[in-house]
Parts: structure tokens; sequence; C-alpha cells
């Protein structure tokens, strides 16, 4: 099955690894994901700070390039990138004056049958979970916790897409690949995100809390959708625990990285080396946390 | 021949100032028909009156045109007037003058020429009136009362006391209503059901009132006056005759473990019960889902204890017909589903409960005899957070409009609170305090004075478990929405207020209106608020919209004095303006095809079926008929009738063609003018 796909920039620097897990899944789940070719930024924060055309115009190139390659669909894994191109196709639907102004802008023609965007999740849920009992080599036997974030199910008005104060999607996922997802109180708040370069204290303490919540819950491992959220769990690590005063060791990994091991993919090939917290589990019971000398 | 009567008012200077009030009777007096054509200052005062009264009397007038204000404002009068004079009111007309035209339009010829056509108009109507004899429709001086709660009871009892037979009908096993499951009232903090029991005994023993509990509203037909209302009587499977409300087998019953729906899932209940202690009828039912014996085909115990052989497992559902001449809905509210609210986590914390699950808490009747104890563990909540608005005035993820009795309760919660623990701390998350109300805004000012509870305005984000705590997390936005933590032993959510489950489906039933939250609605907002849409049926309490004590038993009273009203009089009367199906003379007898689109379109169910038979009783032909005590004639069947064989009566197709063609001839004639 084809699938289209926007990687956007971090899976290609800050998170490769979720590009790298993502292809070997899909390639082990049967599933070609074809790349909207010349593809450019999102915009991120920066477009929508700046000006609204433009935080519309740069997902709108991308929609049309989509279009037309005839893509009915498009796979987001990017949580940011997911926010604003499904924003983005919102707005442009609901307006058609706006619709033929970035067209204009973009000097591309957008149509309105815009192909529909999914996250990760959704792909999963659509195109994966109804046969995967049988894929799966090594069930993923950890307690784990699901972490959302902002951006995937907010705004709830236009992404329609789990509750957004406690989705469950992901939960179910794991359920299925063998894990035990714990019932937390950090499943959506804040990590940090881009105060990760201006003001890392913050993130230190928000991120802290989360990883603090999930470790006193006896959770193994944090799993991830967002590269935002990955980067502040994971290299922001030392941070968080200089803030602290813990030494967290708890890895957090993306989703398709948890589905590849259930798989029986190589370690390796799904990027876990990547990361700067090292992806071990304390399968015999060591706690997630060595308590630092005072 | 017509000989039409036009009266020209000058409402003072309302009409006069921008209408040439002489011209208009000048001109209108040139119109065939009309052989009196006259202009006065006051119309509707005596003077006036008389010169329409003796003008039908000299002129032998056969029909009447007065031009003055809207026919809302005076029509009744001028068709007494010419009642007075032996006229039939019927052939009276208003021409609106005032607000269709001086009052809307600058004073120039165009709008004299507007007031001369409004006139004409009506001259061509009334020529074609008939004389029309108001509908008398004999009233069933029985009342029935929807719904047991204090808005029930209220109603009931007052029209019982005005000497009318009551029918009572409750869902429940037991009246009361939610009123019986709160513990104190605000603002006096007087004991709910001390002042509530009195009433349900009254109208259990009232010889005017017939009370059917558990039972429900099967099916109503007919129109105001003379409803007929089937009951399902649901299967208690207990003789109630000969049961004598000991006990004996809710004590015995082995199935003590269900949750109770009056201590709100707080406390347990056996399989055979009664709600609570003080029931009307005091008198247990059998919960068939729960029951071993209807489960599991054993058991019996209650059929073995009981010393008057009461217990009647094969009892079935028994269907009651009542004729019945107005009704009282009184149905209540409930309060909204908390999954509205995963952040709060209502149904995963066993300490974050509900308004009426605290009101349970704390009644000297509830689970914990009134003692303030946690369901978690029992323990005494040393702190404890107050959630307003937990679902009102939230469009997001609620519902929009405000809860109203949701700021009071919680001051009083929050109230009881420190009244039973001293030491303890009390908190209030709120958005705005809506205090209106007689000794309501002192009443919150003691909460927050006398008692020491702490207010803080502004929202909880979320709240989660963490070692034994509830931590709630918020902001204090009179702070600088600063954020806020509290460690609490147990949260109150102040969940909104909304209509009763089965509310959509009732009013469907009894073809009354409902608002897009399925409240039932008032005939108008302000000026028929116990009224519905539907003839004789009338509203009480919280089936409306959320409202407090007080107020309920204010519209409860208000329902059952217009209940009272309608029984005053043997028949009722009712303004002829209905539709009528074209009838004649065999061998047509009617040119009704029978399509009875009509009946499908009519919003009161007002079209019946007709068989037109000969004398020997050899069908001819089945057609639409009206029945008059049902029609408010709307006009709907009319516009749609494929053989125009309905006409309206007072508007009929010939009126206001003449209408319509009489402004048409206007134009021919000017223009043959110029």
């Amino acid at each position: 099955m084809k699938l289209g796909f926007y990687p956007g920039c971090s899976l290609e620097g800050s998170s490769r690894e979720y590009n790298e897990s993502l292809c070997a899944s899909a390639a082990a789940l049967g599933i070609e994901l074809q790349a909207v070719p010349d593809w450019n930024c999102c915009g991120a924060t920066a477009a929508h700070n700046l000006n609204h055309n433009l935080s519309l115009a740069l997902p709108a190139r991308i929609l049309a390039l989509a279009q037309k390659e005839k893509m009915p669909e498009l796979v987001v894994p990017c949580a940011a990138c997911f926010s604003r191109l499904k924003v983005t196709r919102h707005e442009l639907l609901e307006n058609e004056t706006l619709l033929k102004e970035i067209s204009k802008i973009i000097e591309m023609e957008l149509t309105p049958d815009i192909p529909r965007i999914i996250n990760i999740i959704e792909m999963l849920e659509k195109y994966v979970m109804a046969d995967i009992d049988g894929k799966i080599k090594s069930p993923f036997k950890h307690k784990v916790a699901c972490y959302y974030g902002c951006l995937l199910v907010r705004p709830h008005k236009i992404l329609k897409f789990d509750r957004p104060e406690d989705p469950q999607s992901m939960d179910g996922i794991m359920k299925r690949i063998g894990a035990t997802p714990i019932d937390w109180a950090f499943k959506v708040e804040c990590c940090g995100a881009g105060f990760s370069v201006s003001r890392t204290d913050v993130v230190a303490k928000l991120s802290g809390q989360i990883i603090e919540d999930a470790v006193s819950r006896g959770a193994e491992a944090i799993v991830v959708a967002c590269p935002m959220c990955h980067s502040n769990l994971d290299l922001r690590r030392k941070a968080i625990n200089d803030y602290s005063h813990q030494n967290y060791t708890i890895p957090a990994i993306y989703i398709t990285q948890a589905i590849g091991l259930a798989l029986g993919l190589d370690k390796k090939e799904l990027g876990l080396h990547r990361h700067l917290v090292p992806v071990e589990f304390p399968a015999t019971g060591k706690p997630a946390v060595t308590q630092t000398e005072a | 021949m017509s000989r039409i009567g036009v009266f020209v008012c000058h409402c003072g200077e309302n009409i006069s100032a921008t209408v040439d009030c002489h011209k208009v009777a000048e001109t209108c007096a040139k119109v065939p028909g009309v052989v009196h054509s006259v202009d006065y200052k006051y119309m509707c005062s005596d003077p006036g009156q008389n010169l329409i009264r003796e003008a039908i009397k000299e002129k032998n007038l056969t029909g009447v045109v007065v031009a003055a204000c809207s026919p809302r404002m005076h029509e009744p009068t001028f068709r007494r007037t010419c009642a007075d004079s032996g006229l039939n009111p019927f052939l009276c007309e208003m021409a609106n003058l005032r607000e269709h035209c001086s009052w809307v339009h600058e004073k120039n010829d165009v709008t004299t020429e507007k007031a001369i056509d409004l006139v004409r108009i009506l001259v061509e109507k009334v020529k074609r009136n008939k004389p029309l004899f108001p509908i008398k429709v004999p009233v069933t001086k029985t009342a029935l009362v929807l719904g047991g709660g204090i808005a029930g009871i209220q109603a009931a009892l007052d029209i019982a006391n005005s000497g009318h037979k009551v029918i009572m009908v409750e869902r429940d096993p037991s009246i009361g209503g939610h009123m019986s499951q709160l513990s104190e009232t605000f603002p006096t903090l007087d004991c709910s059901q001390c002042i509530l029991t009195p009433r349900m005994v009254e109208v259990a023993q009232h010889p005017n009132i017939t009370l059917y509990t558990y039972s429900e509203l099967e099916s109503l037909d007919g129109f105001i006056g003379n409803f007929k209302v089937k009951i399902r009587k649901k299967a208690r499977c207990v003789d109630e005759k000969l049961c004598t409300g000991c006990g004996l087998c809710t004590q015995k019953c082995p199935n003590k473990k269900i949750p109770s729906e009056f201590n709100t899932g707080l406390g347990t209940r056996t399989a055979i019960y009664v709600p609570f202690p003080q029931a009307v009828p005091n008198k247990p039912v059998i919960d068939k889902a729960n029951c071993t014996y209807f489960q599991k085909g054993k058991c019996k115990l209650c059929e073995k204890i009981c010393p008057t052989q009461a217990i009647r497992y094969d009892q079935q559902d028994e269907i009651i017909s009542v004729d019945v001449g107005g009704i009282v809905l009184a149905t209540g509210f409930n309060v909204l589903d908390t999954d509205f609210f995963p952040e709060y986590g209502y149904g995963k914390y066993k300490d974050v409960i509900n308004g009426l699950q605290f009101e349970r808490l704390a009644s000297a009747s509830g689970p914990t005899l009134g003692v303030m104890k946690r369901p978690s563990d029992g323990k005494t909540p040393e702190t404890i957070v107050f959630i307003a608005c937990a679902g009102s005035r939230d469009s997001a993820k609620g519902i929009e409009y405000c809860s109203k009795i949701c700021c009071m309760y919680t001051a009083k919660h929050a109230m009881l609170y420190k009244h039973k623990v001293h030491h303890g701390k009390a908190y209030v998350f709120y958005m705005d305090i809506r205090a209106g109300g007689k000794m309501y805004e002192e009443f919150v000012r003691r909460a927050i004075e006398e008692d020491g509870v702490s207010y803080i305005r502004g929202r909880v984000s979320r709240i989660y478990e963490k070692n034994g705590k509830l931590i709630v997390k918020g902001a204090d936005t009179l702070l600088g929405a600063q954020p806020m933590e509290i460690e609490a032993d147990m949260v109150v959510l102040a969940t909104a207020g909304v209509a009763n489950a089965g509310a959509e489906e009732l009013a469907q039933k009894l073809h009354v209106s409902y608002d897009p939250y399925h409240f039932f609605a008032e005939a108008h907002p302000k000026l028929r608020p116990v009224e519905t849409n539907t003839a004789g049926i009338f509203l009480a309490g919280a089936c409306q919209a959320p409202r407090d004590i007080p107020e309920t038993v204010a519209q409860a009273s208000g329902a059952a004095s217009k209940v009272a009203a309608l029984f005053s009089q043997d028949e009722l009367t009712r303004e002829p303006l209905i539709a009528v199906v074209h009838r004649t003379a065999p061998p047509i007898y009617s040119s009704c095809v029978g399509c009875f689109i009509c009946q499908s379109a009519c919003p009161y169910q007002a079209i019946e079926k007709e068989e037109i038979r000969t004398r020997d009783g050899k069908l001819i032909k089945t057609v639409a008929k009206v029945n008059p005590g049902l029609c408010q004639g709307c006009g709907t069947c009319v516009a749609l009738c494929r053989s125009k064989s309905i006409d309206l009566q007072g508007y009929s197709h010939e009126q206001v063609y003449a209408e319509v063609i009489s402004l048409l001839n206007r134009g021919e004639e000017s223009n043959v003018g110029i």
C-alpha cells in the first residue's frame, strides 16, 4: 500500500531516528511511504508569528504539491507539521476567497479536494492495527507512559482527533503491541516546547514534572509522537536532572520505535542508538531513576 | 349588496401626524360597497365607539373596517362594539394604520396612499366575511401532573386544593424528586426533607389526588380540555394493597450490594427496595435486573418472609387510561454527565464527586448519616475543593448556559462542610458569583466572611492523584493568573443542570416544543412562561430550565392557577378561525380527494379521517376532517392541499384573493389616471 508522506525538517535532522524507525516499521508492515516531491518547511512557529498568509502559504505549497501527485492522504509524523498542515487545510476549506488568494501567492492552483492530513497514530489505527497481531514477533512487554503533548490533540475543533484532555489512542496501540500503558496525569501537559533554546530552565521544570510523574507511576519508558517533545525529554535530560536533583534514566522513545521493536526489527535500524538517554528497559525491575548523591 | 362602514382613527397624533386621515376617509367613501366613511380623533374612546354603534344601526351596515392600531391592541374592543349593535363580531376588521404605516413612514402623500390601500384591501375582505361563531369545547376537570418532584407536588396540591381532581404520574418508585436528596437548602439552611416530606404525605392522602408511582406516560391523544392519556404502571412485583411497608423483605433480601440511585451510588440497596425511608408510597419494588430470582430462578426469600403474602413475581405492567382536561409537565432535570471532563478525573478518582453526591454525604439520611467522610477510605477530608461551573457556561466542553443554581449550592456546600469540619480548609474555584435572589448574596458573603471559605476566581485545568492526595491545578486570575496547586482530599464538581433523560421523547409524545438543550419551551419567554405552545399543557420547575426551589414552587403554583382557570368554566370558548374541509351536497359531497397530505403536515394532529356513507352504511369516500378543538388555525394544511379543499375560516382563499386583486386593480386605475 502506498501512502503520501511529508517528513518535515525534524525528521531529516534532530529526530532522524523517528524517520528511520517509521520507514523501517512501515516497510515491515508493507506500507510504502511516498514523500511529497520538492517539499518545503511547514513554517513551524516562526511563520505564524510573522505573517498569517505566510503561515498558510508554506503548508499550502506542500498541499498543492501533494495534490498534484494525486495523493488523497498525507501522513505527517511531526506533531507540529501535522498541526500546521491540518490547520491550513481547515482554514482554506472554510474560506474560498482565502483559498484563491493563497493559490495566487504560491503560484499553484489549489482546488478544494485538498489531501487529508493524518498523524502517525491515525495512520497506525487506520492501516496497521486491524491485522497487526500476526506480525508481532516480540511483544513490547513494558509499562509505558503514553505522552501526547499539545499539538497532536489540540485544537480539538480543527483536528477532531481523540479526547483533547484525556486521549486514549496511543494507549490503545501500545496495548495491542503488548505494552501496559500507565494511567498518569501528564499526558497532554506542556513539555516547554521551543523554550528549549531560549529558556532551558523552563523546559527543565516542565519536562521534569512529566518525567517525574511517569517514573513515580512505574513507567519504564515514555512513548512520544512528536520530535519537539522527544527533544525536550531526551536531549534536555541533563538539564532536567540538574534542575530536579534526580538522575532519571527512563528512556523517551518514538511510538514507531516501540512498534519496530515489537515487530522484531533491529535496534540500529530503528535508530535507538541515536538517543542521548540510553534506551535500556529496567526489565529486571530496576527503577527508572537513581538517586543522585546530594 | 354589501354595506360597509369605514372608521378612520387619528390615534391622537400617532396616525394623523403622518397620515392624512381625513383624506383616507374621503377616498374610501368612494370605494364600491362603502356606504359610510368617517374619521375621528380617538375611535377607541366611548364617543368613538358610539360612532360605530350608531352607524351600524342607522346605515344598516353589513361589515365594518376600523382603520386604527394593531388588531393585537384593539380588535377585541371593536368586535365587542359591533356585537353590541347586533353585528356579528367577525364582520369587523382592523386596518393597522399605526404600526404598519404611520409609525414606520414619514409624512407624505405616499404614506397616505398606503393607508388608503390598507383600508381598501380590508373593505374587499370584509365584503366576503361570513358571520362566525365561537367554538365551544367541553372540559374534563381532571388534571394530569407528570413528575412527582417539588414542582409536581406543589402543582398537584394547588390544583387539588382548588377542588379539582389530579392524577400524578411519577417514574421512580417514590415521589420527592431531587429535593428529597438534598441535605439543607439555601439561603436558610433548613433541612430539605423536613420541609418536603409533609407535602409528599399530603399528596398521598389528598382525596382529590390519585398517585401512580413507578409509572410512565404511555401515550397522549386529544386536545385542551379533552386529553386522553394512557399511563404505564410498571410491575412493582408487590401487591400495593396487601403490602404494609413493614420492610422485612428489604432486610432479608440477599442482594445487598446494588448501588443506590437515591444515594447517587455512594450507598447500597437491596434488590427489593424502598428508595429511602420517607418514600411515598412506602412500598417496595423489585429491581428485576438485580433480583436473584428473576436472574437465576431461585431465591424467593422475600416471598417467604412477607407476612401479608404481598409479593407478586408474575405481576405485569398495567396500562391505565384516563381522561384529563389539563396537563402540568414537571419532569425535572438531571446533572451533566461528567465524561465531558476527563481532566477532572470524575469516575477515575473516588473522591472526585458531583454536587448531588455531596448533598447525600452532607445529609443526615445519607450513607454517612451526615458525617463528612470521603468515599474512598472514609477519612474526614481536611482540604476540600469545590469547582463551580463544571460544564456550565463552557461552550467548548459542556453547555453554553448558566445552570443558575450552582453558585448558591456551592456556597451552601462549602458552608455545610465548614460547619461539620471546623478546622478544614474549603476552596471554591469560580468564574463569577451569580447570587441574584432574596438573601442570596448575603448567604455567599456569609460563607466567605463568617465561615472562612476561600473563594478563588479562576478555572481548574487538571486534577490528578499523587500520594493519596488530589492535586488540583488551577489559576488565580485575580492575582495575575498565578498558577495554583492545591493538595485536596476531596473535590466536588458543581456539574451543570441538564434536561432529564428522555425529555425529547416525552416532548414529542406530548407535542410540546423544546429548546436545543431539550428543555421544554414556554409559549412566550416573558408573558407566557408557564404555558407551552400546545393549549392545555403547562410547565413547572426545572424541566423548562434549571431553577432553584423557591422559583420552582412559584412556577408550579402559576401552572396550577392556569389549570384552575381552565377548569373554572364548563366549556371552553375558542376563536373560530380554524381550517374547514370543503363539504357540499351529493353527489359530490366534498372536493377532498383523501390524499391526507394535510394530516402529515398538521403540527397539532387536528386532521382526522371522516368516512362519508350512504344511509344504508355504504362507504362513499373517505375525506379529511378538521377537529375544531385541536386546530390552531395555522393554515399549513391549506397551503398543502392539492385540491384546494381546505379553507381557513376568516382567511378564505376568496378573501385573500380579493385583497390582492384590489391592490392590483388600484395599479390599473392609477395608470389610467396618468
